[in-house]
């Protein structure tokens, strides 16, 4: 720890917001995958992806928990997730895309997972005790939404014509989004060089890998890296974001300050 | 959660009188009744249609209480909600299951739903309007299932006296959380209790009519309790629920909205005002403001679905085909 003041504002504070994206991206997820509830395919599966949103839900309250206690400015989880204006949430644009037929929400969650998987793995490895605990946990879990999310990816790539089409279709539409995944800015650089957070750009290959193994067994192929989107980390968003927000808030935003 | 009373039997067999006899000693004897058992058609019959409509109506239910996990006002409660939902699809999962072993299958049981034939508890075809309202349905909703499935748990059919067990555990966990989310209403703000008032005064009379009609009504009900798959009557029932649930308000400030709920000392009970019947018959038949929009999603969702189902059955079809050329191969 810096023996002066300053650096340690400066460092607490890229911590914050380290540790406040990574919130925003699984919250927003989880927003998403709750859209699901009472409208999968099967029973199973209604089961299975709420599942997958109640660990994202859990992982964002950890960090968000954390994050205001990084803060030190007295907010609580709730505070940072639901009473943020659009602009200041820096979810990856991914985490945001609408659920659309289950062949987009399921490329959109293996895309993610196959991200977050060694994302939390290395994380586990971090000199900050608080965010080492998170990926301890999380990366169990996210290890059972790659598995989930790539025996679909097979089954559909690997189904019918129309599954397959389907698939080729989502993953045309999300493959823009996967760029920023793997950027690294003065926020991510700094913790990366204090020990602290993961060196995104590094997980490419390994990212890569998964992916076109699984895309392979589906019969499928990952479209050609075009232009990447980016801008989520920096809070310039798609439209979508800002319908999810209005949802999200709607109770906060009525009745500010109550306990519920 | 949500078998109700107006489930009736169906004592029509053909079976003839000693082997009717024979299956109601056992009944007497308390013995449970197991899929391969030997039982009169009515029983079956009977057994299929309370479990696959108490099953469907796990699956309703997911739609008013679904509507708002993407509002629920923390973290916390959201987590909650959405778990809570999923345990009313992982219900549905075990009570078709038990169905199942009666001799119809999931499809079938679906298809009954989709068309209309099926019915569900008529407590979601009304509309959950207000964060609150997911306080009222999980205090009063809940709390009228589990006054229904806590018996159910000794019913004379094995499998599905089984799964109540693990039901009523989830069932009650839903009911504390939703007393809970009440506790926190009111002990909040004036507008947090308004909620809680109004909420309370739209459940609690379709909560009432959960138990189903009085017992001279519903036609079925005494066969059904002499083959111990009913224990009690819907009166009984819905007594004991007014009995628990009366303190409970009062210890949350709020007011019943039965002007005519009064102690009487003598049967150590509540007495209550009339209940509208005619409102009842009306949403069972079909029309309460959500009937057509809950059937409507199913059957969206039904739709929407067909192509997953389909691609996971061909490529299931086509891996089975790799595995048995392969075997061939290596022959």
């Amino acid at each position: 720890m810096s023996g002066t003041c300053e650096p340690m504002m400066t460092s607490n504070q890229t911590l914050f917001s380290y540790v406040l994206r990574l919130a925003d991206d699984h919250l927003i997820l989880s927003q998403r995958l709750g859209e699901w509830c009472g409208e999968a395919p099967t029973l199973e599966e209604d089961l299975a992806l709420a599942n997958i949103a109640l660990d994202l839900i859990g992982q964002a309250r950890a960090l968000y928990a954390y994050a205001g206690q990084v803060e030190g400015k007295g907010r609580d989880e709730d505070q940072l997730a639901f009473m943020r204006y659009e602009r200041d949430y820096q979810n990856l644009l991914i985490t945001e895309q609408p659920n659309g037929d289950f062949a987009h929400t399921i490329v959109r969650q293996f895309f993610i997972s196959a991200y977050m998987d060694p994302f939390w793995r290395r994380m586990e490895g971090s000199k900050d005790d608080m965010l080492a605990a998170i990926a301890a946990k999380a990366s169990k879990e996210v290890t059972y939404h790659l598995r989930h999310t790539s025996e679909w990816v097979i089954r559909l790539g690997d189904g019918t014509r129309e599954s397959h089409e389907r698939m080729v279709e989502a993953l045309d539409d999300l493959m823009m989004f996967t760029g920023e995944l793997f950027e690294m800015d003065a926020v991510a650089q700094e913790m990366l060089q204090s020990g602290v957070g993961v060196d995104a750009s590094d997980l490419k290959a390994e990212w890569q890998h998964t992916v076109q193994t699984i895309l392979q067994e589906a019969t499928l192929e990952l479209p050609k890296a075009g232009h990447m989107q980016t801008g989520g980390r920096m809070g310039r968003h798609s439209e979508h974001l800002g319908h999810i927000l209005s949802e999200l808030q709607y109770m906060q935003r009525s009745f500010p300050g109550l306990t519920w | 959660m949500y078998s109700q009373g107006l489930i009736g039997a169906d004592g029509k067999t053909h079976e003839d009188a000693a082997f009717l006899a024979a299956f109601q000693a056992r009944i007497d004897a308390e013995q449970k009744i197991e899929p391969n058992d030997p039982m009169p058609e009515g029983y079956r019959k009977t057994l299929v249609r309370q479990i696959s409509q108490h099953a469907h109506s796990e699956i309703i239910g997911m739609q008013p209480e679904g509507n708002w996990i993407s509002r629920a006002p923390t973290l916390r409660r959201k987590a909650a909600l959405l778990a809570k939902v999923q345990d009313e699809g992982g219900h549905g999962l075990y009570l078709y299951s038990a169905a199942e072993t009666l001799g119809v299958s999931r499809e079938e049981m679906t298809e009954q739903l989709l068309s209309g034939a099926a019915k569900y508890s008529s407590i979601f075809n009304y509309p959950a309007l207000t964060w609150a309202d997911i306080g009222a349905i999980g205090w009063l909703v809940d709390g009228a299932a589990i006054m229904n499935q806590i018996v159910l748990c000794r019913c004379s059919y094995g499998p599905y006296a089984r799964a109540m067990i693990r039901i009523c555990k989830e069932e009650s966990f839903h009911q504390r959380q939703g007393y809970e989310i009440m506790i926190a209403l009111c002990n909040g703000s004036e507008e947090q209790k308004e909620l809680a008032q109004d909420a309370l005064n739209r459940f609690w009379w379709p909560s009432l009519m959960m138990f189903g009609p009085p017992e001279g009504e519903s036609v079925h009900s005494n066969q059904s309790m002499i083959w111990k798959i009913k224990r009690f009557s819907n009166d009984d029932l819905r007594d004991k629920f007014i009995n628990a649930s009366v303190p409970q308000a009062e210890k949350l400030g709020l007011t019943i909205p039965d002007p005519d709920l009064k102690w009487n000392e003598a049967k150590q009970g509540y007495d209550h005002g009339e209940i509208d019947w005619d409102e009842f018959w009306r949403v069972v038949k079909g029309d309460g403001i959500c009937n057509r929009e809950r059937l409507k999603n199913r059957r969206r969702v039904d739709r929407d679905g067909a192509w997953v189902r389909e691609a996971a059955m061909a490529h299931a079809q086509k891996r089975a085909a790799r595995t048995a050329s392969a075997r061939i191969a290596a022959e």
